[in-house]
């Protein structure tokens, strides 16, 4: 029964979240709350020499000022501050640990007041000497001092000879700055202070079991007594994977004032934590003169922090798009004194695939070949790391329906010869690819006899709309309509789930959901078909079903026992079932999604001025659960992508080792008014081998791959390549 | 941010007594650019004077045929305006051009004339700036300076004033009603930002207790010829790389009156009057806008980030004056330069 699943169902918290009723982190309140604000370091390494917090203490409404030498106990071991995301190499930021500073922006003092404005205040009267030590902030400085680390796939074949003899080569450095992911909402914690040294802790987070762990590692607490719930998020796309500082901040405060503490960062504040790191990525492409690859050769240097490792898989994509004997693909690290990179969408991809996807562009100018063509023409039905077939790929579809839905074939190939009035005309097109993993989720699903059931698991809903599938699903297998169904996300006490994160928790909730509801399923049936004079008396139990809120004979609704009826026959008044999805393990496959990206610009030949004015982004990612959300999911992606080709750059004065742009006034990201005609195309990909319901999850294929198709779209209108991202005028006019 | 006093002016004559009794104090009307300011510690006064409540809301034509604008009318107010639709369009699209319609509708049009320049490292109390801390240094010079001035520069600060709204009025030859401890006067708009030179502290020339009480609009105002064009790193919500106010009078395709202001480029809007002479009796020709591009953009100086505005500048003018001489002034709600 497929009522709901794969239909264009409105959001389940539309509703609560437009009329305001959906709460956030820093929304809740609780008797006595008072506020603490952050004083952050202005100096991106060294130590604090001193640190004077009478001045604030002195002013009326202040309560604290919690610091280094003034808090309560922090762990000591890195093991405790390892959250699940924490890369594995190096010591996680201990927030107020030490005098040591780290990054400029990294938090030296919390200041406990009645209210927010009065911490505020008070933060500004808290006097900070420091002692400076020599840093290092700017990648490219740093480049020669790159450690390699492990890349994401082993070397086949000399790729560096077959790059050196290949007839047709094509090598460059394509830089991606520093981006970061300002979400709508601000990061924010309210702990509430449930006596006892209890606390429950409302959190912005992608992961609330995730942020429970962690704190009862941090503050060495029980399990029992930490809640943590994050029932609305406002926006992560990654920057909520890890526990941020706040959370361990309002905690400190909670702790030493035994009050409910809430901690609100300001947007500036929030170019302290992690961000997309900056990224140089080289790219070699060898071919023959027909187009045949004979190298790949890629090689990302990517900025990290001096105390973790964080690394992506930026270089490795080429492994699942296109047939080459040789690859190497390699991951090097530059330390600098700036806080640990973080996910950010698409991680590694949405930088390692557009450096690709604009060398793949620069090939086929160079072999004289249409891009797609040369797309085709390299084509892997296998990915080549692991030499395995895919459960599903429908990427020549994707490039099939995405070239006719834009008019591809009408492209003229020379660059500069389409034009619109004063604008120059570009056309540009690129390859997406994302993994489609899945994690283990539980789920809880409460029926009661009124034919209402609950849907429990400690899954975040990060605005992308889990909520509403986990509903579709559990009406569909319930039989139930959804206005039946209740769903409750994010609590930590909850059924079990990983970080909402990796585009994994559509599959995966999905599966957990089935699950519980195919255990209901046989309950109802077993009691169905033992009420006296059963309809379904011999009946086979695999052949009973649930729909329109009955228990029936499949193909006979006829036949069917009303779940009410059952249940009070039963005498039960709940039927409750919990269950962690179970995915079959499949070693023999590869599973990935797939996109097809076509950008038009038009781009003012005077000023430069660029706009994207259409962007055909088709997209095969399994069944789509719900083609309402999931198109959303893939405008937000384009949009974004968008961004990154034009707008997104994290500025740093590397003189000061500062941010100079951390506010969403002067860090660009689209406006309305940079966006045009945009259209997703689902292309049909059945899969029945990655899972039941086929899915493969939507998070991060929209942004893949578009940054390129506007860059090559950039390159077809002017003539001009630019490699250094984000493309801005000025780079035009030079 | 800093703890601070509050009053409210009840009149005109009011405020100013509380300006002059109150050194530390500042004037908050819309509050669009100083709240920002206070919330960074770039401005700490230590009294805000409340003046949004003063009777300077009204928007009445003059004896002469010209327009006077209250300083408190809201920027929405006074670019919906019908006498402002049909008489000044250019002064309409340049505030359209800017900010969101959020921030227009508290804005007012005294204190978009006082806002503060953009620069990262005036709104970083981390960094030296001279304008914010005299003495202290010019970050940006040697610095992250893509988009600062490259005009009226000095030594001790490269900064642009951010304002759409002052560069149609430059354009236009608006004058500035004040009132002060000694009376009132008025100033041409284009006297009103100062450059750089030695105190790039001091933004304005409006002297100590003196007040904003409105804006005046010669009566010539160019309905038929303008435009102003706005290049930015995305089409909407951003300052201005550089802007441009041009309004013309033409007689057949013969120029018999040429304004051409600047924004984006200079601590303020940046006007020449031996362009605009070098306009006045030629044809409206791409070659003569040329001219008087390069006359405008005369000891233009270029640093490390900004040399690409200099080009920029000179096509943006040349495009505008062909905008505002084909009567197809560019449009502040098209996604798209014209």
């Amino acid at each position: 029964m497929n009522a709901y699943v794969g239909t264009p169902t409105s959001r389940v918290d539309g509703r609560a979240k437009v009329t305001g009723t959906a709460k956030y982190a820093g929304e809740f309140t609780a008797n006595g709350l008072v506020h603490g604000f952050v004083v952050a370091a202005t100096i991106p390494r060294g130590r604090i020499a001193r640190l004077d917090t009478s001045e604030a203490l002195r002013v009326t409404g202040v309560l604290d000022v919690l610091t280094h030498t003034h808090r309560p106990p922090l762990a000591d071991k890195d093991e405790a501050w390892m959250d699940e995301v924490a890369p594995d190499e190096g010591s996680p930021f201990r927030p107020l640990y030490d005098d040591n500073i780290k990054f400029n922006g990294q938090p030296i003092a919390l200041v406990v007041a009645e209210d927010w404005e009065t911490a505020k205040f008070a933060a500004t009267l808290v006097h900070v000497e420091y002692q400076e030590g020599a840093f290092g902030t700017d990648l490219e400085a740093g480049r020669d001092k790159a450690i390699e680390v492990q890349g994401p796939h082993k070397p086949r074949g000399d790729a560096a000879g077959a790059l050196a003899g290949a007839a047709v080569r094509h090598e460059a450095d394509y830089f991606i700055p520093t981006e970061h992911h300002n979400p709508m909402e601000l990061f924010a914690t309210t702990v509430v202070w449930d006596g006892n040294g209890r606390i429950t802790v409302y959190d912005k987070t992608q992961g609330v079991q995730n942020v429970h762990k962690y704190l009862c590692g941090v503050f060495g607490k029980k399990p029992d007594d930490i809640r943590v719930l994050s029932p609305y998020v406002g926006g992560a796309f990654g920057s909520g994977l890890r526990p941020q500082y706040q959370v361990v901040l309002a905690t400190l405060g909670a702790l030493a004032l035994k009050r409910s503490v809430r901690v609100v960062l300001t947007r500036q504040q929030m170019y302290g934590l992690g961000h997309r790191p900056a990224t140089i990525e080289r790219v070699g492409l060898g071919a023959k003169p027909d187009g045949t690859l004979e190298a790949v050769a890629h090689e990302a240097t990517a900025v990290t922090s001096r105390y973790e490792d964080f690394s992506r898989n930026d270089s490795g994509w080429a492994e699942q798009l296109y047939r080459s004997p040789n690859s190497r693909y390699s991951h090097k690290l530059v330390r600098l004194d700036v806080s640990t990179p973080c996910d950010m969408r698409a991680p590694g991809a949405a930088s390692g695939v557009c450096a690709l996807e604009c060398a793949m562009d620069e090939l086929a100018v160079a072999l004289k070949l249409d891009p797609l063509e040369l797309r085709l023409k390299c084509y892997s039905d296998r990915d080549q790391s692991e030499d395995l077939p895919y459960t599903s790929k429908q990427l020549r579809e994707c490039y099939a329906r995405g070239a006719e839905a834009f008019g591809w074939s009408k492209r003229n190939p020379t660059p500069r010869s389409m034009r619109d009035d004063k604008e120059l005309v570009g056309w540009g097109m690129a390859t997406g690819v994302w993994e489609a993993l899945q994690m283990p989720v539980a789920v809880r699903i409460v029926l009661t006899a009124n034919g209402h059931a609950e849907v429990y698991c400690a899954a975040s809903d990060i605005g992308t709309g889990t909520y509403t599938i986990v509903a579709q699903v559990a009406a569909d297998a319930l039989g139930l309509p959804i206005e039946s169904i209740s769903v409750k996300l994010a609590d930590s006490t909850l059924p079990q789930a990983p970080v909402e994160g990796g585009s994994w928790m559509a599959a995966s909730s999905a599966h957990a959901v089935l699950g519980a509801a195919e255990d209901i399923r046989r309950e109802l049936a077993r009691l169905a078909k033992t009420m006296p004079a059963s309809p379904l008396g011999g009946v086979d139990a695999a052949d009973v079903i649930l729909v329109d809120g009955t228990i029936a004979k499949a193909g006979d609704k006829g036949r069917a026992v009303s779940i009410a009826d059952a249940m009070r026959y039963g005498k039960l008044e709940r039927i409750e079932k919990h269950k962690l999805n179970h995915f079959a393990e499949d070693k023999s496959h590869a599973r990935n999604t797939h996109s097809a990206v076509f950008a038009e610009v038009k781009i003012d030949e005077q000023l430069g001025v660029i706009r994207v004015t259409r962007v055909v982004s088709a997209v095969a990612a399994g069944r789509i659960l719900n083609t309402k959300t999931g198109r959303s999911q893939i405008m937000g992606g384009v949009v974004w992508g968008i961004g990154m080709a034009l707008h997104e750059e994290t500025v740093t004065d590397h003189r000061f080792g500062r941010i100079m742009n951390a506010n969403i006034a002067e860090y660009h990201i689209p406006v309305n008014a940079d966006i045009h005609d945009i259209e997703v195309i689902f292309v049909e990909e059945r899969d029945d081998r990655i899972n039941a319901l086929g899915v493969k999850g939507l998070g991060e294929i929209g942004i893949v791959g578009v940054p390129a198709a506007i860059a090559n779209a950039v390159y077809h209108a002017t003539g001009k390549r630019i490699r250094r991202f984000p493309i801005t005028l000025d780079k035009l006019l030079a | 941010m800093i703890n601070f006093q509050y009053s409210r002016a009840t009149d005109v004559a009011d405020a100013i007594l509380l300006l002059s009794a109150h050194p530390g104090a500042k004037l908050i009307a819309g509050g669009t650019n100083l709240i920002d300011l206070m919330k960074e510690n770039v401005e700490e006064p230590s009294r805000l004077i409340d003046i949004s409540r003063l009777p300077l809301r009204k928007i009445e034509e003059t004896a002469d045929g010209g327009l006077r604008i209250g300083a408190l009318v809201p920027n929405s107010d006074l670019a919906y305006h019908p006498l402002i639709e049909q008489r000044y369009p250019l002064v309409a699209s340049a505030i359209l051009a800017g900010a969101s319609a959020q921030l227009r509708n508290m804005a007012s049009v005294g204190g978009n004339l006082m806002q503060r320049t953009r620069c990262a490292y005036f709104y970083d109390t981390a960094t030296p700036c001279n304008k914010r801390t005299p003495g202290s240094g010019c970050s940006a010079i040697d610095g992250l300076n893509r988009n600062h001035a490259i005009l009226g520069t000095s030594a001790s600060c490269i900064a642009t004033n951010p304002s759409d709204m002052s560069v149609a009025l430059a354009a236009l030859g608006a004058r500035v009603h004040i009132a002060g401890p000694s009376g009132e006067r008025t100033m041409a708009l284009a006297d009103f930002h100062r450059l750089p030179v030695d105190t790039p502290h001091i933004d304005t020339n409006l002297d100590i207790g003196e007040i904003i009480t409105a804006i005046e609009l010669p009566p010539r105002g160019f309905a038929h010829h303008y435009s102003y064009l706005k290049i930015r790193d995305r089409l909407s919500y951003a300052f201005a790389l550089v802007s441009v106010a041009a309004a013309l009078e033409l007689e057949g395709n013969a120029i018999s009156e040429a304004r051409v202001a600047l924004g984006g480029v200079a601590h303020k809007p940046w006007r020449s009057l031996e362009a605009e002479t070098a306009l006045r009796g030629q044809a409206a020709t791409a070659d003569h806008f040329s001219r008087a591009a390069d006359l405008l953009l005369q000891g233009a100086q270029a640093y490390s980030h900004n040399s690409f505005k200099i080009e920029l500048a000179r096509r943006a003018i040349v495009r505008t004056l062909m905008q505002a001489a084909n009567a197809t002034p560019q449009s502040q709600a098209h996604k798209k330069i014209a």
